[in-house]
């Protein structure tokens, strides 16, 4: 059994890193035809993307003990944080991009 | 039961992770940018709501607290998007550094509650846990001195042995992880000091580096964000956040770097600071007069030329004058006048930050030159108006090999006709260097805020 257990957890370990690789590859194929004006946009948006911590601070929120106000706090404010990184994030790049739609 | 729901959660991250993915090759294009942000926060929202209602613990047992979440969530919403709908576009820079800042604290915030959930034999989990943390928190504490200095709070500070401390804490920092991971008890004590040490460290990071760099730091504080959600998503094998993270972690590396390209530097030269260390040197030097030339022959000078081309810089940006040149633009070409804008890939505070600004007053996207098109163009054009740029039209980078910033690529403004340098002062730019271009003749200084001096002379050439 424990085994098994050693096994299947090696896999996932294999697996993680798998997916790891591929991403570095794609995020560097991804930008890398970029023109500059696009840049500060870029970085924005992608500044939204890892604004996906927020479900970690959600589940963390959601797995903590009522009474337990300390962690309660820190979890709220840590969905609190998280939202503010999605939300301002998009809406900012959103915000930049619209102004480059206008001209045409 | 259970396992159709986290099936469904399953599918719903890979969903989101494929948005992230398509919104960021969307986003490197002019026209599908803005389709492919909103792909990207429409992925982003089934993630969110996928995880409050489909997650389940092994005993079937879904999240609790989920008023909380909400209330959380809502709050967040409220206050992001009012702070991004407000932002000035000049501020543009700092905005985007707070929020980086606000998931680095989310990523710590995360590390501080799991750490307590963690058997002490957990040695993966605790490995990943604490790289969150102190990714997550150093990302926070340089996110927020960046944020500092690009809204003037605090300047750069430099200080002998800056390296050495820095390599020195970063040691401390790492050898007290291992500590923690290694230790049968998790001590709080231990955990609050390479909390500390941690802020410490990404204040003394990025506290040295040229507030001119600031784009370039927040763009590899932006990957580091990614690399700690990254660690999150290892931790809770969340694939949506893994996937999310590492693409930011390494699309923001990338970006970091073609940044540093377009400076023509090296990233370790950005980080190390070789503009703040050569600042007070040269700025003395000996030169002759500049000239000064009045609204009224400015305004003359370019109403009767054949091509005009602008130079926006920082000055513009600070001044908010984007609105007032695009109304001499625009009045120059009822004298029929052909106006072209050159700009340098780094001008402003961040690549691109001029083109949003323009773009923001309604400037044709045509009208915009990029700097190798702009180079051929200023051997045949009358008059250059330079309006608060200065390193980016330094011949220095060209000519003198002493010079901080020599090597990178400049606009050759000196090929013109004539040009016209609008700026506050004499005051060195940025790199803190003197520019001879405002020495040589073909150049006439004109004095003054870019707005004011803008409307002042959009009335000149109107009475013309």
């Amino acid at each position: 059994m424990d085994h098994l257990f050693e096994f299947l957890s090696h896999q996932m370990f294999l697996q993680t890193v798998y997916v790891v690789v591929l991403m570095v590859f794609l995020g560097i194929e991804v930008i890398s035809h970029v023109p500059s004006i696009l840049h500060t946009p870029l970085m924005s948006g992608a500044n939204a993307i890892h604004g996906v911590i927020v479900i970690g601070a959600i589940i963390v929120l959601g797995k903590v003990d009522i009474s337990n106000i300390p962690a309660i706090l820190i979890g709220f404010t840590a969905v609190l944080l998280g939202t503010l990184n999605v939300v301002g994030g998009f809406v900012v790049t959103d915000r930049m991009l619209e102004m480059f739609k206008k001209k045409k | 039961m259970n396992l159709i729901l986290s099936d469904i959660l399953g599918i719903a991250y890979l969903v989101a992770s494929v948005t992230f993915i398509l919104g960021l090759k969307m986003l490197s294009k002019p026209d599908t940018a803005r389709r492919g942000n909103l792909i990207a926060a429409v992925g982003m929202a089934i993630a969110i709501f996928a995880t409050i209602f489909l997650t389940v613990d092994e005993n079937g047992a879904g999240l609790q607290n989920k008023i909380l979440i909400f209330i959380a969530l809502g709050v967040g919403t409220l206050i992001g998007t009012r702070a991004a709908r407000t932002v000035q576009m000049t501020q543009m820079p700092q905005m985007v550094s707070l929020f980086n800042g606000m998931g680095g604290a989310c990523a710590a915030l995360i590390g501080i509650i799991e750490i307590y959930h963690t058997q002490p034999d957990e040695k993966g989990k605790l490995l990943a846990i604490c790289a969150g943390l102190i990714i997550g928190t150093i990302s926070f504490s340089g996110s927020m001195i960046a944020w500092g200095k690009l809204t003037g709070k605090f300047g750069d500070k430099v200080f002998p042995l800056q390296q050495f401390l820095n390599i020195g804490l970063m040691t401390i920092i790492l050898v007290l992880a291992g500590v923690i991971i290694f230790s049968t008890t998790i001590s709080p004590v231990l955990l609050y000091m390479e909390l500390l040490l941690c802020v410490g460290y990404g204040i003394l990071f990025v506290l040295p580096i040229g507030g001119a760099d600031m784009p370039v730091v927040i763009s590899l504080l932006n990957s580091f964000t990614g690399v700690a959600a990254a660690c999150a998503g290892f931790l809770y094998n969340n694939k949506a956040m893994l996937t999310g993270g590492i693409l930011v972690g390494s699309a923001g590396t990338i970006l970091t770097i073609l940044m540093c390209k377009a400076m023509n530097r090296s990233l370790t030269n950005v980080l190390i600071g070789a503009f703040s260390a050569n600042k007070t040197k040269q700025v003395e030097s000996e030169h002759g007069d500049v000239r000064e030339v009045s609204l009224a022959d400015a305004a003359v000078m370019m109403s009767y030329a054949k091509r005009v081309m602008i130079v926006p810089g920082y000055g513009l940006a600070v001044a908010q004058a984007q609105h007032s040149c695009h109304e001499l633009e625009k009045a120059l070409e009822e004298k029929g006048v052909e106006v072209n804008y050159a700009i340098h890939p780094v001008a402003g505070r961040m690549p691109g930050h001029m083109n949003v600004l323009l773009a923001e007053a309604d400037v044709a996207y045509g009208k915009l030159l990029e700097m190798d098109e702009a180079n051929t163009q200023f051997a045949n054009t009358d008059v250059v108006m330079v309006l608060g740029a200065n390193d980016v039209v330094n011949p220095a980078a060209k000519n003198d090999k002493q010079s901080p910033i020599y090597g990178m690529p400049i606009l050759d403004v000196e090929n013109a006709r004539s040009v016209i340098v609008n700026k506050r002062s004499m005051n060195a730019g940025y790199a803190g260097i003197t520019n001879d271009l405002f020495y040589q003749p073909k150049t006439s200084m004109l004095f003054g805020d870019a707005k004011t001096v803008l409307q002042q002379l959009v009335s000149e050439i109107k009475a013309n």
